[in-house]
């Protein structure tokens, strides 16, 4: 009984610290952060609709132009990632930098230059996801459904 | 039964106060920029120090701070007879590997960032003990080895919280002797871990401020000394979040929040220097009692301190797993007498 009043208590003393903690707690900036996010976002999708607008400007078919814009969108992500760059960027736009296919470029690159210290197949090879795996794998997930719910309900 | 040393139920009495002699602070670039920078012993360029990673980097700025403190009074590594330290890193590699070098016996601690307290107390029991001359207590943290172990890669864009801290680069040695002149530990308070089931690891001044807060208590009700009987009473790493949460809750204590209350976190930089809530690390107490505070202290201007280094004391692993944050507090009174 003493037990389970003690419990009780301190459960209770827990919520109440939690409370003391979100009011004392500042605030991120939310709207700022929000049209830094819109910015930053925005800007390199441009830039990415710019590339995608001149491969097909040069004769290349749309599935074709959009491959080679992904891959030029992910080596530039790659390339401000090594030059230590992209990491500044990202503490300012935060999911305007994280959500573009150049975040995806910027978490393995990330991975890859923190660990090579460990080695290239224990440090590099075998960390090299370790933020973006999770993102490949429910892209298996998600695709793999996608393909059997075509399957079975779409013939 | 001989007489007990320890005074109510958590602090420790010392009955010949050791001396703290001789002491050595090394930082990093950014704490060195801070509003303390030339009370450090070194402030090094770069985070690197010629080494080949920032593990080693951490190893050789704690193995120098110890080589440093000694030196101060003309001492080889040798000439000390324990060495005891702490550090942030699984398997505290940056103490051991320190030690290794160092050659002399080495007991390893772990209290996150409370280990400059932790240091100091367990060193001060071993000489007020009779069991040693001359021990050495330090402690080390680096940013980026923290930064690897603890959140993302360095070069991962992510956008951090206004109640995240900095892990100081910085590391602290203290010299302890039976006999000499300086400071004298006169108590000290070995600190209970208090989990308030804060889960957010961007918040660790949250996560730590009730356990500081329960060893600040337990210190007054066991030594019966008021919270003025202090010149400073500074806490190691609770940052801005943490201090103001530290505040009320010393209200709800009793215990007066008189304005000789403040935290290494806060004093380590400046609020300029990006560094959201404010410093942390086990660097962050030690370099900041190696340095400012100790120079202080000899100086006079500080006659009384009271050190509480505070330490969260999760893993990455437990974290994942759910587990809340939690926290650790010692106390160690730093007199003239």
């Amino acid at each position: 009984m003493n037990m389970e009043n003690n419990e009780k208590l301190k459960t209770a003393q827990q919520e109440e610290y939690h409370h003391l903690v979100n009011r004392t707690k500042p605030k991120p900036p939310v709207v700022q952060n929000c049209l830094w996010a819109f910015v930053v976002g925005g800007l390199i999708c441009v830039i990415g609709q710019l590339f995608l607008n001149y491969l097909l400007g040069l004769g290349f078919n749309k599935q074709d132009a959009g491959s080679l814009d992904a891959i030029i969108m992910v080596f530039l992500g790659a390339l401000f990632t090594g030059l230590g760059i992209y990491d500044d960027l990202g503490q300012k736009a935060g999911a305007g930098s994280i959500v573009p296919i150049t975040g995806f470029a910027n978490v393995i690159v990330a991975s890859a230059m923190e660990f090579k210290k460990e080695g290239y197949i224990f440090g590099v090879g075998a960390k090299i996801f370790s933020i973006a795996g999770p993102t490949l794998v429910f892209g298996f997930v998600a695709s793999v459904t996608i393909g059997l719910i075509k399957l079975w309900l779409i013939q | 039964m001989p007489a007990l040393k320890k005074k109510g139920q958590q602090t420790l009495m010392f009955k010949n106060p050791p001396f703290i002699t001789s002491w050595a602070s090394l930082v990093g670039p950014k704490e060195g920029e801070g509003p303390w920078g030339p009370y450090f012993d070194t402030v090094f360029a770069d985070y690197l120090l010629d080494e080949e990673s920032w593990e080693k980097a951490e190893t050789k700025m704690l193995r120098e701070a110890v080589k440093m403190a000694l030196s101060k009074q003309g001492l080889l590594p040798g000439d000390a007879e324990l060495f005891l330290a702490g550090d942030l890193m699984n398997q505290i590699i940056s103490s051991s590997y320190a030690a290794r070098e160092i050659n002399i016996p080495f007991l390893g601690l772990y209290g996150a960032c409370s280990t400059m307290a932790e240091s100091l107390a367990v060193g001060a029991m071993m000489i007020d003990g009779g069991f040693y001359q001359r021990v050495v207590a330090a402690t080390s943290s680096h940013h980026y080895t923290a930064e690897r172990q603890f959140r993302s890669p360095i070069e991962q864009g992510v956008q951090k919280v206004p109640s995240s801290q900095w892990t100081a680069t910085a590391a602290g040695a203290l010299v302890l002797q039976s006999t000499g002149m300086g400071p004298r530990v006169s108590c000290a308070t070995v600190g209970k871990v208090v989990d308030m089931g804060q889960t957010d690891v961007a918040n660790m001044g949250g996560a730590m401020a009730p356990a500081a807060v329960d060893t600040i208590k337990m210190h007054f009700q066991d030594t019966g000394r008021k919270p003025d009987y202090y010149d400073l009473v500074v806490t190691g790493d609770l940052g801005a979040v943490g201090t103001a949460l530290a505040r009320e809750l010393f209200i709800k204590e009793g215990l007066v929040p008189s304005p000789n209350y403040s935290d290494c976190g806060v004093l380590l930089y400046d609020g300029k220097q990006g560094v959201d809530s404010g410093g942390s690390g086990c660097g962050c107490a030690g370099c900041m009692l190696a340095g400012p505070l100790l120079h202080k202290v000899k100086n006079g201007e500080i006659n009384r301190l009271l050190l509480v280094a505070t330490g969260a004391l999760m893993s990455p692993t437990s974290t994942f797993q759910g587990e809340s944050i939690p926290g650790i507090a010692h106390a160690v009174a730093i007199e003239n007498m």
